[in-house]
């Protein structure tokens, strides 16, 4: 008789070899493009011209990375510079996105008041809030508030982020209320709750948010592109779109390749830091 | 939890005010400049509906390039992405910790390529030239000689756009679906195969996916929104917009046309409010299919 699958099963079977014929090309097909960019980004000027490129690299060596660099001295704003607006820019966007999503998350899931459904359901509509369906009335609001050319317009922009608050807002629902109550009781106000207790308990919703935040922020353009004129208050991403797009001459493409993988991996090692929480929250994130 | 009236008002404030004035308000603003015949140079005079007669009745760029390409890419990459998600998703879930993991991480890591290096990423396999890398093993392998320019030809454009679209479909909701069948309860599916369950499948359309469609619901929500925040793609590869022969031409980017190149903002506008209207009707159907009858 059928006796029903495990999820998450602890020991190898035969079942499993079907399900790895299936899997092992599509990976491949999934891995092999990310593989080749990394494998570009360290190539010699010889391997980078072979022909048909390869998929590994002989002769390691950082020179795109250095002529990388080297290319933003020329271009008179060193590359340190972009770093540290990108790093500014970054960490005030996701300490802002998870301060606010998670008192107006605490907000929404354990207080009572007249707009509470109102203002969930509009959050659960702008889930599915598309940035640049709307960047023309956004950039006319950027500069009708005139933020434009400050860095106020690489920040205000990204701050409210619906999908963050909805998964924060779902993982706060998860905190037993009596905890709160017995809280209230001994005299807490609401903000030593939020501080004190809410805060603790939803962190892996937090990091998840964090990573979430700074996936947005780290490789936003609409800002430096359209929001600020000035070439030394634009960010890394802006920079590393320029050089991946201003050559497309072979040299270059060891450089773009270079370019993309700064953009990629600080994302990809963050996931990676941060993997339980994400998946810990993902459990809660269903729409009800 | 019981507060002074204004408490949970002091809690949501940030939060509200950044959200009307960056999400609510730019929606409300393309509404209203949808009607005007806006040109960012002189004050904008009310036409009504005159953008959207002409989109529908004069636009043919519109009609035969825009909206076809963008329904064929949002229905593949959208629901296709989205079933393609919760089968890998659902077949990871059947193997043990380690190989999970890593299938897990490699079917997620393509979504975070977003922008820039997604863009390099592609180009540099599709590059029309003979160092392109399938251009590069084609002719290698002798299938044709001479390279094939892909990002500018009309003829691939668009089905590159759904590969590259669907290679990066498994986002946030990949994760959301992989937790939701991580989390199902194990006595259901001992109890559905004494109920006379016989395979996986049937094991994934009468208990999986019933007992987590929440998660189905937010990890649809995610897939329309990925596949429309993926629309400048064509662009982005073609390197020019409007691209080659309006063949990869989707609303996002005739916006981009209309409202940054011919500074014809009313117009673009009325492309926006359409577009907003899409990924409703999108969502709207996925909401009727995943919510909870009772």
């Amino acid at each position: 008789m059928y006796k029903g699958h495990r999820i998450g099963p602890e020991h190898f079977n035969k079942d499993q070899i079907k399900l790895y014929i299936v899997l092992i090309p599509l990976a491949l097909f999934m891995f092999l493009p990310l593989e080749f960019i990394f494998v570009h980004a360290f190539k010699p000027m010889a391997e980078l011209f072979a022909f048909p490129a390869k998929f590994y690299v002989v002769n390691p060596t950082w020179d795109n990375f250095r002529e990388l660099m080297r290319s933003a001295r020329t271009a008179g704003i060193p590359l340190s510079r972009y770093v540290l607006n990108s790093l500014f820019v970054t960490v005030i966007v996701v300490a802002g996105n998870i301060l606010i999503s998670t008192m107006a998350g605490f907000a929404l899931s354990k207080m009572k008041f007249a707009l509470h459904d109102t203002i969930w359901s509009l959050n659960q509509t702008a889930l599915m809030f598309v940035a640049t369906a709307v960047a023309i009335p956004r950039y006319l609001i950027v500069s009708g508030l005139g933020i434009t050319n400050t860095y106020w317009a690489h920040i205000l922009p990204l701050l409210a982020a619906p999908v963050t608050l909805f998964l924060i807002k779902q993982f706060i629902d998860g905190v037993p209320d009596a905890l709160l109550e017995a809280a209230s009781i001994d005299g807490a106000n609401a903000w030593t709750i939020y501080w004190r207790i809410i805060l603790p308990l939803v962190r892996p919703a937090i990091s998840t948010g964090m990573i979430l935040s700074f996936q947005q922020v780290w490789s936003y353009l609409e800002s430096s592109n359209n929001y600020v004129n000035t070439d030394s208050m634009k960010t890394l991403a802006f920079y590393m779109n320029t050089l991946a797009n201003s050559n497309n001459v072979v040299a270059g493409q060891g450089v773009a390749a270079a370019a993309s993988l700064i953009m990629f991996i600080p994302n990809l090692i963050l996931f990676i830091v941060v993997q339980k929480d994400v998946m810990n929250t993902m459990a809660s994130s269903g729409i009800k | 939890m019981r507060t002074s009236k204004s408490t949970p008002y002091l809690f949501l404030a940030p939060f509200l005010i950044l959200f009307i004035v960056f999400i609510g308000l730019p929606v409300i603003v393309a509404i209203f400049l949808s009607l005007t015949d806006f040109d960012t140079v002189n004050m904008p005079n009310i036409v009504w509906f005159r953008n959207y007669v002409n989109l529908i009745t004069s636009d043919s760029v519109f009609m035969q390039y825009v909206l076809p390409n963008t329904i064929e890419f949002s229905v593949i990459v959208g629901p296709g992405g989205y079933a393609l998600s919760f089968l890998l998703a659902w077949a990871i879930a059947q193997l043990t910790r380690v190989p999970r993991t890593i299938l897990a991480l490699i079917f997620y890591s393509p979504s975070l390529t977003m922008g820039t290096a997604m863009g390099v990423l592609w180009k540099m396999i599709f590059s029309g030239d003979r160092l392109g890398l399938v251009n590069a093993y084609m002719i290698e392998w002798g299938f044709y000689t001479e390279p094939i320019t892909f990002l500018s030809s009309s003829t691939w454009l668009l089905p590159i756009m759904i590969i590259v679209g669907l290679w990066s479909a498994c986002g946030v909701g990949f994760l959301s679906i992989l937790a939701g069948i991580m989390n199902c309860d194990e006595e259901l599916y001992e109890a559905g195969s004494i109920d006379g369950i016989k395979n996986r499948f049937q094991e994934m359309i009468y208990i999986t996916i019933p007992t987590m469609l929440p998660q189905m619901l937010f990890a649809a929500v995610m897939a329309i929104v990925n596949t429309f925040n993926n629309g400048s793609i064509g662009v982005t590869l073609s390197g020019s917009n409007p691209t080659p022969g309006y063949a990869g031409q989707l609303i996002v980017n005739h916006i981009d046309d209309y409202g940054y190149i011919r500074y014809e903002m009313g117009y673009a506008a009325a492309c926006s409010v359409v577009l907003l209207l899409i990924i409703m009707v999108f969502s709207k159907v996925f909401n009727t299919l995943f919510t909870e009858k009772d």
